[in-house]
């Protein structure tokens, strides 16, 4: 078994796909608008090189699928930053953290040191955290 | 401090090539990430890997846009966009020089995006289910 795809809601899909694309510098994966679907649309990103894995940047529907109540709920976690956290690694957080500020994301914590290593974080367009960790490598 | 190998500095250049051709990228950024004059750099990159910097570039891009062609419904223009080329006409001319086909004949001889796109059962059964319609509708005052 493998990880394929993860969903995140997001508030817009061009905004959300702008951001990772052109702030973070993920690549489209795939990005189909389906008519038979009410014009559902298909969009996934994922960091280059990283071909077997992908996260959806999901809008919220509305009615047959979701009720205005539930909607809602969605929107309120989202709201929170409690809605789903993307982790991601790279080999110097630092560098990272600097470039990425250097393209206006705005970080909610600056690399910091932790057992695992360094990390920190930052929220997309609609308020989903993102974590962004230099892993230690630990002797086994 | 340690050896580095001179071919490290030049993966560094090619790393970058793969990751930021979105971005305008040009070989003297490829030489900087490297350490190296713009001349001995292309040089080195052609000896290392077997084919000229500002090739492997527009190569790398190339290979990405056949891939945006193939998986999703965004514009030809659009998609020279998003792999970091600028002009319309000569990337159609590079892409059909690299596989024969301009962007859109090369597009038409692939099955629809839409018909390779994972988008999972659930997804389908949830968003292609109609609206619950009843013949009381039909008789509801418009509201405006």
């Amino acid at each position: 078994m493998r990880i394929a795809n993860a969903h995140l809601w997001v508030h817009d899909q061009d905004e959300a796909l702008a951001f990772y694309t052109e702030k973070l510098g993920m690549e489209v994966r795939a990005d189909v608008t389906l008519e038979e679907l009410g014009d559902f649309r298909w969009l996934t990103v994922a960091p280059p090189g990283q071909e077997d894995v992908s996260i959806v940047l999901m809008a919220i529907p509305g009615p047959p699928v979701f009720e205005q109540d539930t909607i809602e709920q969605i929107e309120a976690l989202m709201g929170k930053g409690a809605a789903g956290t993307v982790f991601l690694t790279t080999d110097d957080c630092q560098a990272s953290y600097e470039e990425l500020s250097a393209r206006g994301v705005e970080f909610t914590e600056a690399p910091e040191q932790r057992p695992y290593g360094i990390d920190c974080g930052f929220r997309d367009p609609s308020g989903n955290p993102l974590r962004l960790t230099q892993v230690m490598e630990i002797a086994v | 401090m340690a050896f580095v190998p001179p071919a490290r500095h030049l993966l560094r250049a090619k790393d970058l090539a793969d990751a930021r051709y979105t971005e305008q990228l040009s070989v003297d950024d490829l030489a900087a990430a490297a350490g190296l004059s713009r001349a001995h750099f292309s040089r080195e990159f052609r000896r290392t890997f077997g084919v000229a910097p500002h090739a492997y570039l527009l190569t790398r891009r190339l290979e990405r846009a056949a891939k945006l062609l193939r998986s999703t419904d965004n514009s030809v223009a659009e998609i020279c966009l998003a792999v970091g080329l600028q002009g319309i006409g000569s990337f159609t001319t590079s892409f059909k020089r690299t596989y024969g086909k301009t962007p859109t004949e090369y597009r038409a001889s692939s099955p629809p995006a839409a018909s390779k796109a994972m988008v999972p059962g659930c997804v389908v059964r949830a968003y292609g289910r109609p609206q619950h319609r009843t013949f009381r509708e039909d008789r509801a005052p418009v509201r405006s």
